[in-house]
């Protein structure tokens, strides 16, 4: 392996690596989503009615 | 009032969603078509061609489908041609969004086909069944397994045929479909991703430290693979071939890598009879190949311009985020393919094959994967549990992938038949069935699968990909995709993605398409003569391909099909007469 082909695996998998770590990291701290922290093992909530579009139709 | 209140399937959590997503972008091309596009071109220039095609390409295309389907969610409609039927008046983009229906559904009929022959290959590793000397014994069992030597021999229900998987896996993602978007896909995806990832893990560390497996072949080492894949510089030894009227030609014999190697062959080089040549990055860049290769990479990789990403976004709701969950799914992606796939597959393989003999293999997926593969395992310490953890993980990736092929036909029969969920199963159920059934019974070498991936798996897939980008950047307009894009969003979408998506996205998918249709249609070569291709020969050649025809048959039944489904649809056509979008 030669110096060249280190520096492009390192910076590749690097890079890729990072912005997975870094999205997965700001996704978890997202304070927009709380429902995240409040699912248990196996939420169950699938088939929630979408109220808010139906009244936005029948107004 | 209580009437209109309707059950609206969705997804339970962010997080759920970006596994989904990601779990649909995963899949076996990560771990073999990659690692095989970035050696046989060079992991230096291969990288840039693959970074810029992701940035200009992938990115743009994902965030436009996320944008677009949250958009068209948000108006009740959850497939491809009512969604395209949201953003424009005319009727022209309701029809083209069929595309969005035929590819997964077609894609589907063959992939879970080869969804099978991971789950064979797994359970035959782990019963020590896959045990073969040679590459040429490893493709022979690949060939009865797969039923690639004779049509109609892929039919057969022993452990060692591929009848038995089919059926299981083709039960599992129905009965996972029926279960619905979360309790059947997130429900899924959240315990298939993260335990494909830890499969990717153990079978890295055990790549990794492989070392130098034979200690009579030093140069069989996994630095070596690693060399071959990422070295930015190709170094070939070349051999002198005169033809009849003394003309020397210099084909190559094989490419170096490694300090032993090279010694050997600028050894060979003295006489005048060889040469060494080294091919820089720059020189590989203008190889227009690559560059289709790197670009069909990322299309294929990130899953974008089949309609599913769409689809998935459309379960959204109004304010849930979509730049940030599109980035984190499309780098989890990534991430599997560089960082696990890129450092797997050709360095185990160039440890215990050399890099002649992996060149000798082949470097396509279905040869990597099944033909080479089994063989570095049977030679492994310790093979047999970690083959079985390999094809297991491909397995895993290939179902995350193919149940999201089934939502968009679900999707479009709940919403453009009014059917529920249990008959739009049994529907598309049925019409897949009958189209996995004919890909397996034309099973010799391989070519009904060969030729539905080729005009549906690529060629579609480019102008789906193509219409949606136009669709997003001119139609709807660019500013609003992109206020809609960031209504919620937990980051923003860099500035210059604005012009990209308008402009350059369009151009350089048009250019993509070009050279497809150049080099792999026409087939011309670089000394500017073309022969067509197998594709398109096979068709209206002078020895026309049976299977071929019927392929390419089945494609225009399930399109009509859906066309005139299309067609009738009422609420389409009230969706207009009706105002249209609303504009919040």
């Amino acid at each position: 392996m030669t110096t060249g082909g280190w520096l492009i695996m390192l910076g590749s998998v690097g890079s890729v690596t990072l912005l997975f770590a870094c999205c997965v990291i700001k996704v978890m701290k997202d304070p927009f989503n709380p429902e995240e922290t409040l699912h248990g093992f196996d939420p169950d909530t699938p088939d929630m009615p979408d109220e808010e579009e139906d009244l936005d139709r029948s107004l | 009032m209580a009437s209109s209140i309707h059950k609206k399937d969705g997804w339970n959590s962010r997080m759920g969603v970006i596994l989904a997503v990601a779990g649909s972008a995963v899949g076996i091309g990560n771990f073999l078509r990659f690692p095989g596009n970035a050696a046989q071109y060079g992991g230096g220039a291969f990288m840039i061609a693959y970074i810029t095609a992701f940035l200009l390409i992938g990115l743009p295309i994902c965030w436009a489908e996320w944008a677009m389907g949250r958009r068209a969610g948000r108006e009740g409609f959850n497939s491809c041609p009512g969604m395209f039927n949201v953003f424009s008046r005319h009727s022209l983009p309701k029809y083209v969004g069929v595309l969005g229906l035929v590819i997964p559904v077609i894609i589907y009929m063959y992939y879970v086909y080869i969804e099978a022959w991971c789950l064979g290959y797994a359970v035959n590793t782990l019963t020590g069944r896959l045990h073969f000397p040679t590459v040429a014994d490893a493709g022979a069992f690949f060939s009865s397994f797969t039923g690639a030597s004779e049509n109609g021999s892929a039919l057969g229900f022993k452990v060692d045929q591929v009848g038995v998987y089919l059926i299981a896996v083709f039960f599992l993602n129905f009965l996972l479909i029926y279960r619905g978007l979360s309790k059947g896909i997130e429900w899924f995806c959240r315990y298939a991703m993260p335990t494909l990832l830890v499969l990717a893990f153990v079978i890295l560390i055990r790549v990794l430290t492989l070392g130098v497996p034979h200690a009579e072949h030093p140069q069989n080492s996994v630095l070596n693979g690693l060399g071959f894949m990422w070295n930015p510089t190709k170094v070939y030894l070349e051999e002198a071939v005169p033809d009849d009227t003394g003309l020397i030609t210099w084909v190559r014999v094989s490419e170096v890598v490694g300090p032993r190697l090279r010694k050997d062959a600028d050894a060979m080089a003295q006489s005048e009879r060889y040469r060494v040549t080294e091919v820089s990055v720059w020189k590989q860049l203008r190889n227009p190949q690559m560059w289709l290769a790197a670009s069909g990479q990322i299309f294929f990789s990130l899953s974008i311009g089949f309609g599913i990403i769409l689809t998935y976004a459309s379960y959204l709701k109004r304010d849930d985020d979509v730049v940030l969950s599109g980035l984190t799914a499309t780098s989890a992606n990534e991430f599997c393919e560089v960082a696990l796939g890129g450092l797997i597959t050709v360095p185990a393989a160039v440890a215990f094959l050399g890099v002649a003999g992996l060149a000798g293999a082949g470097m396509s997926t279905f040869a990597l994967g099944f033909h080479v593969l089994p063989m570095v395992f049977s030679e492994m310490i310790g093979g047999q549990f970690f083959g079985f953890l390999f094809f297991f993980l491909l397995f895993l990736a290939a179902v995350t992938s193919s149940l999201s092929m089934l939502q968009p036909g679900i999707a479009f029969l709940e919403e453009g038949l009014a059917l529920n969920r249990r008959q739009s199963v049994a529907i598309l159920g049925m019409i897949t069935a009958m189209g996995t059934l004919f890909v397996i019974y034309f099973s010799e070498g391989l070519k009904a699968l060969d030729t539905l991936d080729f005009w549906v798996g690529t060629f579609m897939i480019f102008v789906m990909a193509t219409f949606q980008i136009i669709l997003f950047g001119w139609v709807w307009g660019v500013d609003r995709g992109l206020v809609e894009a960031h209504r919620g969003a937990s980051m923003s979408i860099p500035r210059v993605f604005g012009p990209i998506m308008k402009y350059v996205t369009p151009l350089f998918l048009i250019g993509v398409f070009v050279l497809f249709i150049v080099f792999n249609v026409l087939g011309v070569n670089f000394d500017g003569e073309s022969s067509l291709s197998s594709y398109v020969t096979d068709l209206i050649g002078e020895h026309p391909d049976r299977v071929a025809w019927m392929s390419v048959s089945l494609i225009l039944l399930v399109g009509v099909f859906f066309v005139l489904m299309v067609s009738g649809v009422d609420k389409y056509r009230d969706f207009h007469r009706k105002g249209g979008r609303r504009q919040s």
